[in-house]
C-alpha cells in the first residue's frame, strides 16, 4: 500500500475538523476507545488511495456517526435511520460517475432499514456498505440491536437477550450472500493490529471496487464500544474475540471482484427539444390541415356516450377511438373508465363526453345519448340512465331487451359474429360497431351530408394514428367498419 | 420531423409527459391503484430518453431515492396515493428541512386504512398541513383535467426548485384515471444544476445536505427561516379559478373532480335563476385565502359550501380563510363515491334556504 496512508491524517478528512461546533476541533467526537474513529481512519485512507475523492458521496446515518461528515471532506447527506442504500440508491442512479459510500450501525442497517439495505444489495447497486457491528445501538443507549448475542445484557434486555422472545443474533453477511448480485462480502474486526490490517485490506478491496464499478460490496466490521458495554479496552476486546468472533466468524464469504468486468458510465439523459418530441409526441398526420369544422346540429351540445360490457371485449378501446375521432375534430373529450368495485367479476365500461365546451363532469348518471351494451347485465345496469330519445346499440346474440320507450332507438346487432364472419377476426369488432353507429346517425338524420362523409375520414384517421405503422391493421379495420355499415343496412 | 401536440391521455400518463418536458431526470415508484399508470408510463418513457426509471421496494424506499437524486442535484420526482403517501411522510419532513426541490405526484383513493381504490380527497391534511413531524409546509397543486395534470407538472418543477421545497401534484383518482384531449406543451432545453448540490466543491470543501441542529438556538434559527420562506410563499404563489362570484350569493369552493361536478351544477343552478357561483383553489397550498376574504366581503355573497370527497378537510381552510365572516356548509361523499350534478344541484339548494 502507498507511503501516503502509512503517515499522519489523510488528505480526505478535514484538519482540523472545522465543521465540528463548538471549541474541539482536534479530535473526533466518539467515546475512547470505539470502533467508528478507527473504521473512519481506514475509509478515508482508501477513498485517498483510490484517488475517487472528488466524487465521493457519503450516505452519514442515524447512530453514532451522525456526524461523520465533520471530518470527510467529500459530498454527504444525513439521511433518516436505515434508509441510506435507498438513500445512496437515488445517488447512484441519479449521477451514475459518483462513488456512494453508505456507513452504518447494526441498528440502522440490520433493523428499521433491514429491507432498503437487502432491496439494494438484491439490485446489485454500485454501492459500497461499511457495516458496524457493536452488538448494541450506541447512540440511544445501549439497547439490543439485532446483532445483540444470546443472554447479553443491554438497557432493553436487562435480563438478557432472551432468544426464545428477542429471536437470535442476525448474521447480515450471510444473509447477503445468499443473494445473487452482490460482488463482495467480508467480515472483520478490529481488536489487534493484525486484525486492522486485515479490515484495511477489505475496506481498500470495497472502495476499489467502487471505483472500478463492479457492484455491490459489503464489509461488516465487528467493532467496539466499550462505553454501553461498560466494558475496558481489554474486555471489550476479549468479548469481541471470545464471543462475537464465534458468533459472527471472521473471513471472506465472498470475492467476486475479480471475475466481474469493470461498470461504465451510462450514457447522459437526453434533454435536446428533438429527442424530446421523439418520444412524447405523435407523428403529425399528413392532411391534419383540412379537419373540417362539423356543422351537424348534434354537436352544438355535448354528446354522452357510454359503452358497457365484459372486460376483454374492447368495450374500453372502442371509446377510446370514438374520443379520438372527436379529438381529431378539434371537440373537447373526456373519456372516463370504470375502475374499483365496479370492475369486479369481470365488468368493464367507460364514458365519452363530446364537446365544443369544457365539459364539466366526465361521469355519465344519466342524459345519456347513446349506449353500446354487450352484455344483459351492462344493459339492465345503465339503460336507466339513457335519454328517452336516446339510441341503444346492443348485442342481440346476448342482450333480451326489456321494456323501452317506443321514442328509443334500439339497434340490436351481432358485431362479433360480423367480425369473425366478415373480417376473420372478432378482435375488429370495435370498427364494426363504429360503422353500425355510423349507419344509424345517417338513418336518425342527426349528421347533415358532409358529416356523414367525415366521420368515416375521421375513423379512418383514428385508426391511422394508433395503427400508422402497421398497415394490414388499418386495412382490417377499414374492412370491419365496412362490414358493420353492411350488416346493419340489410 | 413535423410533430402533432395533441394527444388522448389519461391524467396518470400527462403528468409524466408534463415531468419529461420540464426536464425530470429520475422517477422512483412503488405501484399503488389508482396511481400505477404514472409509474407504467414513466417505466416506458424514462429510459426512452436516458432517464432513470427505479421499482423502488416501498414508498419509503422511493422518496428516500428521490431525496437521494435531489440532493445529488437532479430533478426527480415520485408519485403515489393515500396509504403511500402515509409511508413517505418521514422523508418528506427530512427533504422539506433539506431544502430539497422534490415533485411527489398523489392521486388520492379512499382511507382511512387500506380503504379502496376509489376516489376520495381524504389527503388533505397529511398533504397540506405537514404530515410528518416538524413544522414545515409543501406546495400543492390540484389540477382538475388532464391538460393541466401535464401544465402543472411544470409549474410543479419550477416552484420546487424557486423555493426548494417540496412540490405535490395532488388529484383524485377520478382525475388520474381519466383521459381527456391534451396538447403538449412546447420543451425546452433547460438545465439545471444547483449551487448547493450534495458534492459540488466550495472553496475546496464539498457541499453537504443535513437537518441536524444539535443546539437549540441554531435548530430555532432554522425553523424561522423556513417559516420565512412559507410566508414568501403564501404572499406570492396563492393560485384560484372563479366562477360566477361578482354576483353569487353562495360559492362552492372545490377542486378536483368535485369541481368538474360543481362547475356542471352551477349552470344548471344559474339556468334556474339561483345566484351560484364557485372558486376551485389550483392550490391548496398556499391555499387561495385572499381570493376567497375578497367573495365573503364583496357584499353579495352569504356564504360558502364545500364540497369535498373527503369527511370535511379543506372546509377549515376555508372558514379559517375568510375568518369566519360568513356561513360555510358542507356537501360531501366519501368512500370512492362521487357526487352528482343534481346532488350538488339539491345541496346548493337547502343551504341557499339556510343562509
Ligand atoms: C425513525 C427513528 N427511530 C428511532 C430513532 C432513534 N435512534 C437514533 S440512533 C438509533 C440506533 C442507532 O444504533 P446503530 O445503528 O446500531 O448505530 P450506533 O449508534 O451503534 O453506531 C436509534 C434507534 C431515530 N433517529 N429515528
Ligand atoms: S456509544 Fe459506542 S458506538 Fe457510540 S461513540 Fe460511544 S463507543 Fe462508539
Amino acid at each position: 500500500m502507498s507511503e501516503k496512508i502509512k503517515f499522519g491524517r489523510s488528505p480526505v478528512f478535514f484538519d482540523p475538523f472545522e465543521r465540528r461546533p463548538g471549541p474541539i476541533k482536534k479530535n473526533m467526537h466518539y467515546c475512547p476507545g470505539c470502533g467508528h474513529g478507527i473504521l473512519h481512519k481506514l475509509v478515508a485512507e482508501a477513498i485517498d488511495y483510490h484517488g475517487i475523492q472528488g466524487k465521493t458521496m457519503f450516505m452519514v446515518p442515524v447512530g453514532c456517526a451522525v456526524f461523520a461528515y465533520y471530518y470527510f471532506n467529500v459530498g454527504a447527506i444525513s439521511v433518516p435511520h436505515g434508509r441510506a442504500p435507498a438513500v445512496g440508491t437515488g445517488v447512484a442512479r441519479a449521477v451514475p460517475d459518483s462513488y456512494v459510500i453508505s456507513y452504518q450501525g447494526d441498528g440502522d442497517l440490520a433493523a428499521i432499514g433491514f429491507n432498503e439495505f437487502l432491496q439494494a444489495a438484491n439490485r446489485g447497486e454500485k454501492i459500497s456498505i461499511f457495516f458496524v457491528n457493536n452488538s448494541n445501538y450506541g447512540m440511544t443507549g445501549g439497547q439490543m440491536a439485532p446483532t445483540t448475542l444470546p443472554g447479553q445484557k443491554t438497557a432493553t434486555t436487562p435480563f438478557g437477550r432472551n432468544v426464545l422472545t428477542d429471536g437470535f443474533p442476525v448474521h447480515v453477511a450471510e444473509m447477503v450472500n445468499t443473494l445473487t448480485a452482490p460482488v463482495y462480502i467480508e467480515r472483520v474486526a478490529l481488536t489487534s493490529t493484525a486484525r486492522i490490517m486485515n479490515a484495511k485490506k477489505a475496506v481498500f478491496k470495497a472502495i476499489e471496487n467502487l471505483k472500478n464499478r463492479k457492484g455491490f460490496s459489503f464489509v461488516e466490521v465487528l467493532a467496539p464500544c466499550p462505553v454501553n458495554l461498560k466494558m475496558t479496552a481489554d474486555q471489550i476486546n476479549d468479548f469481541i474475540e471470545n464471543q462475537m468472533i464465534p458468533e459472527f466468524p471472521l473471513g471472506c464469504i465472498r470475492d467476486r471482484s475479480a471475475e466481474v468486468e469493470n461498470g461504465t458510465v451510462p450514457a447522459p439523459p437526453a434533454h435536446d427539444v428533438e429527442s424530446v418530441k421523439k418520444v412524447l409526441f405523435p407523428p403529425a398526420m399528413e392532411d391534419a390541415a383540412d379537419i373540417k369544422e362539423n356543422t351537424s346540429e348534434i354537436f352544438n351540445r355535448e354528446l354522452r356516450i357510454k359503452m358497457a360490457g365484459f372486460g376483454g371485449q374492447g368495450i374500453l378501446s372502442l371509446g377510446i377511438t370514438l374520443a379520438n375521432m372527436a379529438r381529431l375534430r378539434n371537440f373537447n373529450v373526456s373519456w372516463m373508465p370504470s375502475y374499483g368495485p365496479e370492475q369486479r367479476g369481470g365488468a368493464a365500461s367507460c364514458a365519452v363526453i363530446v364537446s365544443r365546451n369544457r365539459i364539466p363532469s366526465p361521469m355519465i348518471s344519466k342524459d345519456c345519448d347513446l349506449l353500446i351494451a354487450t352484455t344483459q347485465t351492462a344493459l339492465d345496469k345503465y339503460v336507466g340512465e339513457l335519454k328517452n330519445d336516446g339510441i341503444l346499440i346492443y348485442d342481440n346474440t346476448a342482450v333480451t331487451l326489456p321494456e323501452l320507450p317506443e321514442t328509443m332507438t334500439k339497434v340490436g346487432v351481432d358485431a362479433v359474429g360480423i367480425a369473425s364472419r366478415d373480417v376473420g377476426s372478432p378482435k375488429f369488432v370495435n370498427s364494426v360497431l363504429i360503422g353500425v353507429l355510423s349507419v344509424v346517425l345517417e338513418q336518425k338524420g342527426l349528421l347533415n351530408a358532409e358529416d356523414q362523409a367525415d366521420f368515416e375520414q375521421a375513423f379512418t384517421a383514428a385508426v391511422r394514428e394508433k395503427f400508422g405503422k402497421k398497415p394490414g391493421a388499418v386495412e382490417s379495420n377499414a374492412q370491419a367498419f365496412a362490414a358493420g355499415r353492411q350488416g346493419i343496412a340489410k | 420531423m413535423a410533430y402533432s401536440n395533441s394527444l388522448m391521455l389519461k391524467g396518470n400518463e400527462a403528468v409524466i409527459h408534463g415531468a419529461l418536458i420540464a426536464g425530470c431526470d429520475c422517477y422512483f415508484g412503488y405501484p399503488i391503484t389508482p396511481a400505477s399508470e404514472v409509474a407504467h408510463s414513466a417505466a416506458k418513457l424514462f429510459p426512452m430518453l436516458n432517464r432513470v426509471f427505479l421499482q423502488a421496494e416501498s414508498e419509503i424506499g422511493a422518496i428516500n431515492m428521490v431525496m437521494g437524486a435531489a440532493a445529488a442535484g437532479k430533478r426527480t420526482m415520485t408519485a403515489s396515493s393515500g396509504l403511500g403517501i402515509s409511508l413517505k411522510q418521514e422523508g418528506v419532513s427530512y427533504i422539506a428541512a433539506l431544502e430539497l426541490p422534490v415533485v411527489i405526484v398523489d392521486i388520492t383513493r379512499g382511507g382511512p386504512g387500506l380503504g379502496n381504490i376509489g376516489p376520495e380527497q381524504s389527503d388533505y391534511f397529511q398533504v397540506c398541513k405537514g404530515g410528518g413531524h416538524g413544522s414545515y409546509r409543501c406546495l400543492v397543486l390540484t389540477p382538475n383535467s388532464v391538460q393541466e395534470m401535464c401544465d402543472m407538472a411544470r409549474t410543479a418543477f419550477d416552484l420546487a426548485e424557486k423555493y426548494r421545497m417540496p412540490c405535490y401534484i395532488m388529484a383524485d383518482g377520478v382525475i388520474g384515471q381519466m383521459m381527456e384531449s391534451v396538447r403538449l406543451p412546447e420543451p425546452e432545453d433547460r438545465p439545471y444544476d444547483p449551487e448547493w448540490k450534495m458534492g459540488k466543491a466550495v472553496d475546496g470543501k464539498a457541499n453537504i445536505v443535513t437537518s441536524i441542529y444539535l443546539e437549540h438556538n441554531d435548530l430555532e434559527e432554522i425553523n424561522r427561516k423556513l417559516q420565512k420562506k412559507y410566508a414568501e410563499v403564501q404572499a406570492a404563489e396563492q393560485r384560484s379559478e372563479e366562477l360566477y362570484t361578482d354576483d353569487a350569493e353562495l360559492v362552492i369552493v372545490a377542486y378536483g373532480i368535485c369541481s368538474r361536478v360543481a362547475a356542471g351544477a352551477i349552470e344548471q343552478l344559474r339556468a334556474e335563476g339561483y345566484k351560484v357561483g364557485m372558486l376551485r383553489p389550483q392550490r391548496v397550498w398556499p391555499f387561495p385565502s385572499d381570493a376567497l376574504m375578497k367573495i365573503a366581503t364583496n357584499g353579495k355573497c352569504k356564504g360558502f359550501l364545500s364540497v369535498e370527497l373527503s369527511a370535511g378537510q379543506m372546509i377549515e381552510d376555508v372558514r379559517l380563510a375568510i375568518e369566519c365572516k360568513k356561513p360555510v356548509h358542507l356537501y360531501n361523499r366519501m368512500g370512492g363515491n362521487v357526487p352528482s350534478c343534481d346532488e350538488v344541484v339539491e345541496a346548493a339548494k337547502k343551504v341557499l334556504k339556510e343562509i
